[in-house]
């Protein structure tokens, strides 16, 4: 938890120290210099890693071309993320409906001049299956084969024989999300109709975590760490906690019992926005989180571009290493925090008001 | 706004819409097919253990509860025999001691049956021997009265005679 707290203000640290090596370089004439050979924009390459994009990036000037889905005025339009770059890498104006190109990664609609149409661009919707869902799907597949298979020993194995294989490896994970998040958070009574959303999300987040934790190809996208997946999530959780609210939550918010009634009327706005503030908690906690240890690998690594010397790795590649091993920890730490806030944030809304009955 | 600027807050809407899908599929396939009878095989199994567990105490309890029943048959069983010996001992003695005491009474019932027997005899005897004498005596006195009228130191010669005739048996 303290190297969670301190994690942040490590970034802000390494960051500044780039920024301030950074900007006398790029000052001046930012474009020209970017480009100019030998040079290196350290933040620019950091967010190009950890941003979506339309194509996965491989190797050097290899990268697989991902399915580009539009919805304009004109209707669906579906064409390869290939298009849209030209021979050089750079991007390329495609004629659909309307002229499309890629402005700092997103797909834009460029007017008659050749110039970004902002307000027609407002009525483009994107739905490509970009990098991060790309991603998504793989960990989606790989969670279906590994939780399915491990569902299935139940099955044929029985319940009398001890778990193996895949079985014993998710058990435990199972009984821990069980046993550690939703039975002390909801209570006995009613934790097992949110157990399947309760390890859904769970795995969901880990195999994400884990996933961009992964430098080469399957792997490397930073999904979790997307304020829309996390935002996803949080209206998952938000709409669940909601649902299993019950009179005594809203009471609790509104006219909170055992109150002076100018404290009541004090603390009915405060206890709303918690309301809204607990799942955008969730979605920025566990954004800032992964993005966070991702910059920083990335911030590492950099160091070596940025000092231009391969000597700089003795330096940055343990350095690197250490931060992977505490990003491992953060992986797992993330998804249980999350579902864990969630089974809490739930308990809270379900919770009997048994207790608060004595002080009437 | 703060929004605009930085491009990492800004949600995609593709990634949120296939986020849902994604997310909602997950938890509808892996809920049905996955989590609960998951949950369910667990949850059988700890309550299967946990049966067999409280079955095996009250196992071990009835066995205990057996043995110490046992001991107690046994304990009883033992105190019983011991009991049974007792009486069959003092049944015995007091048998051969009614035996003896019959016995004795039986000999003693005997010893006074041949008393009387002899006193009987002896008194028949005696009897027969004082008639026998009488009748001796009669038949003496006769002979002696027949003798006597013919000589008299005949007949006591005579007499003499017939006295050590007479034997007393």
């Amino acid at each position: 938890m303290v190297l969670q707290r301190l994690k942040p203000l490590l970034i802000v640290s390494f960051l500044s120290i780039f920024l301030l090596n950074a900007t006398p370089l790029f000052a001046n004439e930012k474009e020209a210099a970017a480009k100019e050979e030998g040079s290196f924009n350290v933040t620019q390459t950091i967010l190009e890693h950890i941003k979506d994009d339309h194509s996965w990036h491989l190797w050097g000037h290899t990268s697989i071309s991902l399915p580009v889905i539009l919805y304009t005025p004109a209707g669906f339009e579906v064409f390869s993320s290939a298009k849209l770059i030209d021979e050089h890498h750079e991007p390329a104006v495609y004629k659909g409906n309307f002229n499309y190109k890629l402005v700092e990664g997103k797909a834009k609609i460029l007017n008659a001049a050749g110039e970004v149409d902002v307000e027609a661009s407002k009525k483009l919707w994107d739905f490509s299956i970009t990098k991060n869902v790309a991603s998504l799907f793989i960990s989606v597949i790989v969670l279906l084969l590994v939780i399915l298979t491990a569902a299935g020993a139940y099955k044929k194995t029985g319940i009398t024989s001890a778990p193996k294989g895949l079985q014993s490896f998710m058990e435990p994970i199972v009984l821990f999300v069980r046993d550690e998040i939703a039975l002390p958070n909801i209570g006995a009574k009613r934790y097992a109709k949110y157990m399947p959303f309760l390890l859904t999300i769970f795995f969901l987040i880990l195999t994400n975590n884990f996933l961009g934790l992964i430098p080469i190809f399957p792997g490397g996208a930073n999904v979790s760490g997307n304020i829309a997946f996390t935002m996803t999530l949080a209206v998952c959780v938000f709409i669940v906690v909601n649902l299993s609210s019950n009179k005594n939550y809203w009471e609790h918010i509104f006219w909170m019992p055992g109150m002076h009634w100018s404290m009541k009327l004090f603390l009915a706005p405060i206890e709303l926005i918690g309301v809204f503030n607990k799942p955008i908690s969730l979605m920025i906690r566990l954004f800032a989180n992964i993005t966070a240890g991702h910059i920083l690998v990335l911030s590492l690594v950099c160091l070596i571009f940025i000092f231009k010397t391969v000597y700089a790795a003795a330096v940055a590649v343990p350095f690197v290493i250490f931060i992977f091993l505490i990003e491992l920890l953060v992986a797992f730490l993330q998804a249980y925090i999350f579902t864990m806030l969630t089974a809490m944030y739930i308990g809270m809304a379900s919770e009997e008001g048994h207790h608060d009955q004595a002080h009437h | 706004m703060f929004l605009e600027i930085n491009p990492l807050v800004l949600p995609d809407i593709g990634l949120v819409f296939w986020n849902t899908v994604a997310f909602l599929g997950l938890l509808v396939v892996l809920g049905k097919f996955a989590w609960k009878p998951m949950l369910k095989a667990i949850s059988d199994r700890e309550k299967g253990i946990e049966d067999s567990l409280a079955k095996a105490d009250k196992m071990k309890a009835d066995l205990t509860a057996m043995q110490n029943e046992n001991e107690a048959l046994l304990a009883k069983a033992r105190e019983e025999r011991a009991t049974l010996i007792k009486e069959a001992k003092e049944a015995s003695e007091k048998m051969i001691a009614e035996a003896k005491d019959k016995a004795k009474s039986e000999y003693e019932r005997i010893v006074a049956d041949a008393q009387v027997a002899i006193n009987q005899q002896k008194n028949a005897a005696l009897t027969e021997v004082k008639n026998q004498v009488g009748s001796l005596v009669v038949e003496v006195a006769e002979k002696v009265l027949r003798r006597e009228l013919t000589n008299k130191a005949e007949q006591e010669t005579y007499i003499k005679q017939l006295a050590d005739g007479v034997k007393l048996n």
